[in-house]
């Protein structure tokens, strides 16, 4: 079974009243944003669950929510996911290499998940911080202009 | 150095109303509820703003398109910023939240639009909640909600995360993506003006391009429309990245030359290595040869150069770069980021794809440079919407300018073969 957190509720309280009732569908998006952060993926039960307020079918939102890349469908993601920008301003300034030392000092490759599920290390296309490349964002945190150092200093201070 | 929507950009505290409306920010707006909301749209008109996501429509033209006496209307801000190489948008929504607003509001009183939504790319959730408490700082205020400022006027704006896909950008996909759907794109016509959000009509503006009307309304179309060139005016926010020492936004007089943006106010290029190539407008537009940086940077002369202006992104690659690595890793992202509605741009983008990787790798041919010009020639304008078009820009653009680079990979292999 999925039931969305006490706080979650709230939000989605406030979500629904920015659009018009009979449009209530808008609120896919951000149901499923709600329900991939607080299980770190997206569960079918989830699904039916985000279906049934909103007046659509399962097999509907499972659709829309494959459609985008923030959304897991599968295995739940770490505590922590960083996403390493891979595009071209990134690639100029060397974020190739720092993606390999982060998948080593991670001991995972891009797209998997620690074992004791604290970080998962993704691939990722543009982040719009191109003057601060190379960069990553951890969670919902931009970090510029990275390094080997920064990059040891951010992940071991993360908890 | 004429600047507009940089001139506090780093004035501290500027994204709290407190310090936003001691900068003047704000006023433009009982200047407009003076006017009549179809004066307004003739100031925007007259100014000759162009949009500023990578279009370049003319802004108020835009707006008087707008499908007579149909209500509600609703105006979307584009911020899904998600073009490769650009992040202009962003330092405007981190810094000057207000200011977007304000241009909002003026943009949805022209319009008699009372709905505005603010998409956003679904990375942008710290920006998001800066903009919430904007937005909050903004109702209390009596900027927002009814009764504007005592002019009758209501309006209400919202935040809207999207979720990764950078088809989203695309304005008919991000109606869709707005409704809870897939964010596949739509058939034009019928055009968002006529049919927009929940099929009634619809403004749709990238975030500089309503940033940039406050100036409008407080100054007035002449002192705007006597910035830039002819046809260009205004100033524009270039994202200046790459190999250059000083990467970062700069606002620039459209016209001022390409080689004065990047030696001049980005520095120059990184160990003083010589410029290879340079893409002006983020990666959907076809990157230039180093002889050709003394261009101006301004709507027509990049286009008569052979490139586009795009959404501002000025890409800069020193020589120690093969661009087949370059168009590899473009075709790549087109790849990731089609859609798949459409047949040429879905197969047409993973066979680019297969054939660059090839080539990078050593094991491709030489008739293989021929067949990716050819695969270019069978998307261009056979795409069901823009996305097919930008994936072809830096393959056929690389081939036609550093065709050399191709060359030196494949003799490279056939040297090995033998």
């Amino acid at each position: 079974m999925f039931a969305y957190s006490e706080e979650a509720e709230k939000k989605i309280e406030k979500i629904l009243s920015k659009y018009p009732e009979k449009h209530k569908q808008s609120a896919l998006l951000p149901l499923l944003t709600l329900a991939q952060r607080q299980e770190g993926h997206v569960s079918p039960d989830a699904m039916r669950e985000i279906a049934r307020r909103l007046d659509v079918s399962p097999a509907y939102v499972q659709s829309v929510a494959s459609f985008y890349t923030m959304y897991t469908l599968g295995e739940p993601v770490g505590k922590y996911t960083i996403l390493f920008c891979i595009n071209i301003s990134c690639q100029l300034n060397g974020c190739d290499a720092l993606l390999d030392y982060t998948a080593k000092k991670l001991n995972i490759k891009p797209g998997e998940t620690t074992a004791d599920k604290k970080f998962t290390l993704r691939r990722e296309e543009c982040l719009a911080a191109c003057t601060g490349g190379p960069m990553m964002r951890v969670n919902d945190t931009y970090h510029e202009n990275i390094s080997p150092e920064r990059i040891d200093q951010i992940l071991d201070s993360l908890k | 150095m004429t600047q507009i929507l940089f001139k506090d950009i780093n004035k501290k505290d500027l994204h709290t109303l407190a310090v936003y409306e001691k900068t003047g920010g704000y006023q433009s707006l009982k200047k407009a509820f003076a006017k009549e909301p179809e004066e307004i749209i003739e100031m925007v008109k007259a100014s000759g703003l162009r949009g500023r996501g990578g279009a370049g429509f003319p802004a108020g033209l835009k707006w008087s398109f707008l499908a007579k006496d149909v209500f509600p209307r609703y105006l979307c801000c584009n911020a899904d910023e998600s073009e490769p190489g650009t992040c202009k948008d962003r330092e405007l929504l981190f810094k000057n939240p207000h200011l977007l607003i304000e241009g909002m509001i003026l943009c949805s009183y022209a319009c008699r639009i009372q709905t505005g939504y603010i998409y956003m790319r679904g990375e942008f959730q710290d920006l998001s909640d800066i903009m919430d408490v904007a937005l909050e700082e903004a109702y209390a205020k009596g900027y927002l909600g009814k009764n504007i400022l005592g002019s009758g006027f209501d309006l209400d704006i919202h935040t809207h995360l999207g979720a990764g896909a950078y088809i989203c950008g695309e304005e008919s996909a991000l109606l869709n993506s707005l409704e809870g759907m897939r964010g596949e794109p739509r058939m034009k016509p019928p055009f968002p003006a006529v049919q927009g959000l929940y099929a009634k009509p619809t403004v749709i503006n990238n975030v500089e391009t309503l940033c940039v009307v406050p100036y409008i309304i407080n100054e007035g179309a002449e002192k705007y429309a006597a910035i830039g060139t002819e046809k260009s005016k205004g100033t524009k926010l270039v994202s200046v990245s790459g190999h250059v020492k000083k990467p970062g936004n700069y606002e620039v007089v459209l016209g001022t030359p390409t080689r004065e943006i990047i030696y001049k106010m980005a520095g120059g290029i990184r160990d003083d290595n010589k410029l290879k190539a340079f893409i002006p407008g983020g990666s959907s537009v076809p990157m230039l040869r180093a002889d050709q940086v003394d261009t101006p940077y301004d709507y027509e002369s990049l286009q008569a150069a052979g490139s586009m202006l795009g959404s501002g992104a000025l890409i800069v690659l020193d020589h120690t770069v093969n661009v087949v690595e370059t168009s590899l890793r473009l075709a790549s992202f087109y790849m990731h980021e089609s859609c798949g509605k459409c047949t040429p741009c879905r197969e047409g983008t993973r066979w680019m794809w297969q054939i660059l990787n090839q080539i990078q790798a050593g094991t491709g041919e030489a008739a293989q440079v021929d067949k990716l010009v050819d695969i270019c020639d069978n998307m261009s304008f056979k795409c069901f919407c823009p996305l097919g078009d930008a994936a072809v820009a830096p393959v056929a653009s690389s081939i036609k300018n550093f065709r050399a680079d191709y060359e030196e990979l494949l003799e490279k292999m056939t040297a090995k073969a033998v």
